[in-house]
């Protein structure tokens, strides 16, 4: 794990601000892990903000919900962050912003609650893990075996991003009352939340308000990459997760704030997930901000918003520096996993040129999973996957954090993510 | 050009995540050990003289020049500029007696880099150090060259202090701070502790080199040396008593130790790994002077730990997070 730049300070401070809405809303059927939703509205037809307009295909998939109120334009092949392209309903926003009759819950009611009607009212909200992982979140919260300790990850830890912090400090109590849904529907004795050092507004929100509950608060040191799941684990709880398992057989379940005050949301307010914190952020930026961004408005939108652009951006990337995806155009609309928008100018989008190895040892020193990335990096260009494999290319994490450290800029990570692929057919 | 409101999307440059990069490069590590490296050179000229600039000079122009002209010839890019090829020149003039005929580091320094180095790839393709390559070779074509040392200061011919005690000379007269501050005779860039130190200490704070193998090396080499180093013969009365802060202070222990074992590409990746290189590096080096036919053991003893780095490297495998 290494300290990293962190490139947040143009953000930190700036409160949550509402987008305005777009005029056509741009949302693919593919925003989760698993696999893709079925529309369920046809071109003409009229839908309204927050209504439901794909369904899901199987266990492992997602509702949609439309994120404007007006007409749907089409079906269409649109850009997509992380496919290439994908399948999207298009929606012509009539500028009402009609809702659905909102159908918020009273305390009582919330507390009368199963186990599996939260599971069923977070399932019919479409929610996802918000953190970029976007694994659907009603099967997270139902664990195949009993679990006893919950992990809030407030971590944050990819470099520019600042929406979670601001999050944190503007909707401390909302999402305490997420986290006691979700402590009370998987049954588990501990809690802990963990924020990392670089967040003391976060830090002394989360402090004050916890004085009456039973939750722990874990400050941990800024360190990449500390938001990954099984890095928080040990981290904050002090144990791991063997090697090729899952955290629910160590009796852990990690959640990351944004999906808990998404499911704050959709239990309280009755409100499906339809809009998320986006950090819009980068040097060529005049004024960078974290925005409330309704799903399926194109990024041009978002950085118009935040402009004019001090200098033309080299490249734009969706999600964090570190594990984030570069897009080839601005047209790609924010999806229910996109975190921020990162521009970067000619200077900063540099791509050196990939030198030799010269056995420096600073990947393997920095790998969080203990790996030894220069030696899969040199397996996988030989394409000898057995030999990946025995240097267990399957447990890299994707994180990054090897090329970034290494000093003859060698495309360490993707080659082991071509290893990992290879290696496991 | 003023910035656009209109962004070009065929203007984008789409490439793999990571997309932040640590402001670090191979040819700027290299140029740091030069410079780590330059105390001990004006040391050794101004304990030496003039003639041993000149040997330091043509070992790298010829260093240069051997690359240069093999990356021609093999139409690669030619990469001079990034510094390793100049550091190999640098430690193997450093590794010669400062009076050896011109010839000799040219010699050197083309075996160093030719067969050292660029038979096996490239910068980090070969197994073991080139400079140290080109010394040994040096050492067996030329021996009576190799072992001739000038005195400090003069041109007088004098035993290094390792080989008059080899040949069982006694050498009251070098105390430890002479040896500290190299006023003796010796290899140009290995006399002046101090000098060398002050280059580690650099490299140190800057993270280019850590503890593990400079410490574990020479604290070897001083426990051996101080158990069976004794100027009793083994047997009776042999054991504990040996100088060990003159074995530590004598030879190339300190450059090879901070500048030549921790060659990253000859040395195992791992802390664990380094440990166990560096150790060995410093029992071979004890193992040499008191029962070796050589008076210093410093270079061979790198040369064969780098021959076992790869299975060291084996062994010595990070532990994969939870396994």
């Amino acid at each position: 794990m290494v300290r990293l730049e962190e490139h947040k300070h143009s953000t930190e401070n700036k409160a949550i601000e509402k987008l305005p809405l777009p005029a056509k809303a741009y949302i693919p059927l593919s925003q989760h892990l698993g696999k893709i939703s079925i529309p369920e509205v046809k071109a003409g037809e009229g839908v309204l903000t927050g209504q439901r307009i794909a369904g899901v295909a199987g266990h492992v998939s997602a509702f949609i919900h439309s994120s404007v109120s007006g007409k749907v334009a089409g079906l269409e092949e649109w850009p997509h962050p992380i496919l290439g392209r994908c399948r999207a309903i298009i929606i012509e926003n009539d500028g009402q912003d009609k809702s659905q009759i909102p159908n918020p819950r009273s305390q009582i009611e919330i507390d009368r609650l199963t186990p599996e009607q939260v599971r069923n009212i977070v399932f019919e909200a479409g929610i996802v893990g918000m953190g970029g992982a976007s694994f659907p979140t009603h099967i997270k919260l139902n664990p195949p075996k009993p679990v006893d300790t919950l992990v809030i990850n407030g971590a944050e830890c990819e470099p520019y991003l600042t929406g979670d912090y601001r999050l944190m400090v503007e909707k401390t109590k909302e999402i305490l009352q997420g986290v006691a849904i979700v402590e009370k529907c998987l049954g588990v004795k501990n809690v802990v939340i963990a924020i990392e050092d670089n967040k003391p507004e976060a830090i002394k929100a989360f402090s004050q308000e916890l004085r009456a509950e039973s939750y722990e608060l874990r400050v941990l040191k800024s360190l990449y990459p500390q938001g990954g799941e099984k890095q928080l684990i040990r981290n904050a709880l002090g144990k791991e997760v063997p090697q090729g398992k899952l955290p629910f057989d160590i009796g852990v379940v990690v959640h990351n704030v944004g999906t808990v005050y998404a499911i704050y949301e959709a239990v309280y307010l009755g409100k499906p997930l339809y809009e998320r914190v986006v950090t819009v952020t980068g040097t060529c930026l005049t004024n960078p901000k974290n925005l409330l961004v309704r799903i399926g408005t194109p990024l041009k939108e978002l950085i118009a918003y935040c402009g004019p652009l001090k200098e033309d951006p080299e490249k734009i990337i969706i999600g964090g520096p570190m594990m984030g995806m570069a897009q080839y155009t601005t047209d790609v609309p924010v999806i229910k996993s996109t975190t921020g928008v990162v521009l970067l100018n000619k200077k900063e989008a540099l791509v050196q040129e990939e030198e030799f190895c010269i056995r420096c040892g600073a990947c393997v020193r920095a790998c969080p999973a203990g790996l030894m990335p220069c030696l899969i990096n040199l397996a996988s260009e030989k394409e000898l996957w057995a030999q990946a494999k025995a240097y267990n290319c399957l447990d890299c994490i994707e994180c990054g954090l090897c090329n970034y450290v290494c000093p003859a800029n060698r495309i360490l990570t993707q080659s082991i993510k071509r290893a990992k692929q290879e290696a496991s057919k | 050009m003023p910035p656009k409101d209109e962004i070009k999307d065929n203007r984008l440059t789409v490439s793999f995540s990571p997309h932040l990069h640590k402001d670090e490069s191979v040819s700027r590590i290299m140029w740091m050990v030069v410079l780590s490296l330059v105390p001990a050179g004006i040391a050794g000229v101004a304990i030496f003289g003039l003639n041993s600039l000149w040997v330091i000079l043509l070992g790298i122009i010829s260093a240069l020049v051997t690359e240069a002209a093999l990356q021609v010839a093999t139409k690669r890019k030619v990469s001079i500029s990034d510094g390793s090829a100049f550091l190999t020149g640098l430690l193997l003039a450093y590794n010669l007696p400062p009076d050896v005929p011109f010839w000799l580091p040219i010699a050197g320094s083309v075996f160093a880099i030719a067969i050292g180095k660029q038979i096996f790839g490239g910068l980090g393709q070969n197994i073991f150090n080139p400079a140290l390559v080109g010394r040994a070779f040096l050492m067996a074509c030329w021996p009576k060259l190799m072992t001739t040392f000038s005195g400090p200061f003069d041109a007088i011919t004098q035993a290094t202090p390792l080989a008059a005690l080899k040949e069982g000379k006694l050498i009251e007269h070098i105390s430890y701070l002479d040896l500290f501050l190299g006023k003796h005779g010796g290899c140009i860039g290995e006399v002046s502790i101090l000098a060398l130190l002050l280059g580690a200490l650099f490299l140190f704070i800057r993270g280019y080199i850590s503890w593990h193998i400079p410490f574990t090396f020479i604290f070897t080499t001083g426990l051996i040396t101080f158990i069976f180093g004794g100027t009793q013969p083994l047997g009776a009365g042999a054991g504990f008593g040996g100088d060990w802060l003159f074995h530590i202070l004598s030879g190339g222990l300190i450059l090879g130790a901070f500048f030549m074992a921790t060659d990253y590409v000859t040395s195992p990746l791992t802390r664990k790994g380094q440990i166990i290189f560096g150790i060995g590096c410093g029992a071979l080096t004890a193992v040499i002077r008191i029962w070796g036919g050589y008076p210093e053991g410093v270079s061979y003893a790198i040369l064969m730990m780098n021959a076992a780095t790869p299975i060291i490297d084996r062994y010595t495998k990070t532990r994969v997070y939870g396994a």
